[in-house]
């Protein structure tokens, strides 16, 4: 049994913005499916006392003081927009609400 | 996506309380009062220019690498306290990950399965002084996003917009997300529950200190879930046999931003609810716009699934581990509990109940505090806050604290009345010029020229003049109808523009008018 359906991959495209054609589809399901099978064979070797690992390093509560540090100016943080108005960053425009 | 301007049908409210039994999910986002946001040093303050407040970070620039607040998480955990939770030994920053320009990193830095704050709850005063307990889901840490200005179309508004203009001062701003469990129980006094929560939940936050709380500002936000499910009969709202009942279908208004629109968002949410379910019609679960003006909601989009936000630890963020002996030392820093400590104010103040609760009500509780702090009497204090302040707040839309004047020049201006410079009709005046920004209250009363005349001689003159430019009424004063005074008094006080004391000007009439034959002492009628 795959891993991973068609239609997950289909939905996941869609998550991501990402217009795929039917042909891609089949070609990456396929993919990915291999590709979660072999991250699959890890879970096997981890034994139960090993814990899910997201920070590869043991470090907990690192925090900085409430201080204020230097900005950008309005310059420098529109300089990299491909479109700027009125100070702000230019977006098209925006179908759905949050 | 499904988008419905048109109002829909509504059930009387009577019918929907007889009908069904509601539960409401409350979900309220603070912003923080620290200096810095929650992952980055820049600035919080409030209506800068756009895009000045802003660094790689919370832009989101390659490379840039998140670093948490320190009081930020202790601010978390103090809330978590407040709320009566648990505070986790362990927990991480989560990922939300969605395509939308008002997060430059197209993902929110939230909490997912670990929050900070847990399983708490927050007992509710209401109106009628009964106490309801609203349960706690969670309180977690995440970071505001930026604001957008949708620009073109024919409405101003997002649908028909040509584009959208992003400012990000706002992006990353620590933001404390509160939920509660189902509130059930509530009946047909969820609207009120629900508001009496959030005013619940603003006193603590204001007590604590961690927040300005200022929902007119977006510094307090709410949004409302709810659903019907069948009422069993003769079952009282909270009992087993109600809850057995499954949870209907919920809507969820997002950002209801006063107290009075949470109550009001709640009942016609309500009263949508309860038509559609009449008319054998299903509840889509979705997102719902509350319009202000027209007291109704409309259809947002329709709610994405959690996963599809496809959380994940956040790998930029290490893990929170507070140590417990830290925890014990904020609990020690909690505040009274706010209607721990209006019991208390109330007993000193020695007001009445309905007084009492006024003050509670408009939010001027703290207000009155600290004006008595700053030297006026309590009584005086009320009758600024709760009065004056209180109707001008009210006409001009805005809540008591955001009123432009503080407990100090309230306390100054009242200062003055007791020293017999003003009297209350230009105490008024002078808090007219104080709201307009002219100034500290002897300011106003210096430029206005508003100080009560005490100048004999003028005062005299005038006393005079009304007299003789009322012979009629001076006679009638003078054949023993006292009670005609009034009148000259009025004539006086409008020679003097109401700059004089009104019983100084009355005594001098009565004294002026008094029959010549009479012994009566007229200085007291």
């Amino acid at each position: 049994m795959s891993a991973i359906s068609r239609e997950e991959v289909s939905h996941l495209a869609m998550l991501a913005r990402i217009d795929l054609q039917p042909d891609e589809l089949d070609r990456l399901a396929a993919q990915l499916d291999v590709i979660l099978d072999a991250v699959a064979t890890v879970t096997q070797v981890a034994g139960e006392d090993v814990p899910a690992t997201s920070h590869p390093m043991p470090l907990t509560n690192v925090t900085r003081p409430d201080e204020p540090r230097p900005c950008l100016t309005q310059e420098e943080a529109l300089s990299g927009a491909p479109a700027a108005e009125a100070g702000r960053f230019r977006v098209p425009r925006i179908l759905e609400e949050d | 996506m499904t988008v419905t301007d048109t109002t829909e049908a509504v059930l009387a409210y009577d019918d929907v309380v007889a009908a069904y039994d509601p539960v409401l999910g409350l979900e309220v986002h603070v912003e923080l009062n620290t200096a810095t946001k929650m992952f980055c040093g820049c600035p919080t303050g409030f209506g800068a220019e756009p895009n000045t407040q802003v660094c790689p970070v919370c832009l989101g620039l390659p490379g840039a690498l998140p670093v948490l607040n320190a009081r930020g998480l202790e601010s978390a955990i103090r809330i978590g306290l407040a709320l009566n939770c648990e505070i986790a030994s362990w927990c991480r920053f989560a990922r939300k990950n969605y395509f939308y320009p008002d997060m430059p990193k197209n993902f929110q830095t939230s909490q997912y399965d670990e929050p900070i704050a847990f399983n708490g709850f927050l007992d509710v005063e209401l109106d009628d002084g009964s106490t309801f307990r609203v349960e706690i889901e969670r309180a977690h840490m995440e970071e505001d996003t930026g604001k957008s200005t949708h620009v073109g179309g024919a409405t101003g508004r997002i649908h028909g917009a040509d584009y959208s203009l992003v400012d990000y001062n706002r992006a990353g701003i620590p933001l404390i997300e509160i939920v509660t469990k189902p509130v059930e129980g509530a009946g047909e006094r969820a609207p009120e529950i629900a508001r009496a929560y959030v005013a619940a939940l603003r006193d603590l936050l204001r007590a604590l200190g961690v927040s300005d709380v200022r929902m007119e500002q977006g510094s307090l936000r709410c949004d409302a879930n709810l659903s019907l499910r069948a009422k069993v009969p003769g079952a009282a709202p909270g009992s087993a046999e109600q809850r057995a009942v499954p949870l209907g279908t919920r809507s969820e208004t997002k950002n209801v931003n006063s107290l009075r629109s949470v109550e009001r968002a709640v009942r016609y949410e309500m009263t949508r609810h309860a038509a559609r379910l009449a008319a054998g019609l299903k509840i889509v679960q979705e997102t719902r716009h509350w319009h202000e003006d027209t007291g109704i909601t409309t259809s947002g989009r329709e709610k994405s699934d959690a996963e599809d936000y496809r959380y994940f630890p956040e790998p930029d963020l290490v893990p929170m581990s507070p140590d417990p002996a830290w925890v014990d030392e904020l609990r020690g820093t909690l505040p009274e509990p706010p209607p721990q400590r209006r019991r208390r104010l109330q007993a000193e103040w020695g007001f009445a109940d309905l007084e009492m609760r006024d003050l509670v009500n408009a939010g001027a509780v703290e207000l009155v505090e600290a004006t008595v702090a700053a030297g006026a009497a309590p009584a005086a204090a009320r009758k600024w806050w709760s009065g004056e302040l209180a109707r001008r707040a009210n006409a001009d839309g805005v809540e008591l604290a955001a009123m432009p004047v503080t407990p100090a020049q309230i306390a100054a201006l009242q200062g003055l009345v007791d020293a017999g410079t003003l009297t209350d009709s230009l105490a008024r005046q002078v808090l007219e010029g104080v709201l307009a920004g002219e100034g500290e209250p002897a300011e106003v009363v210096e430029s206005r020229g508003l100080q009560v005349v005490s100048d004999d001689g003028a005062l005299g003159a005038a006393v005079d003049r009304a007299i003789a430019e009322n012979p009629d009424v001076a006679d009638k004063v003078r054949s023993g109808k006292v009670a005609a005074v009034g009148a000259l008094v009025g004539a006086v006080m409008k020679q003097m523009r109401g700059q004089a004391d009104a019983a100084k000007v009355k005594a001098l009439l009565t004294e002026r008018l008094a029959p010549a034959d009479s012994t009566t002492d007229v200085s007291t009628s």
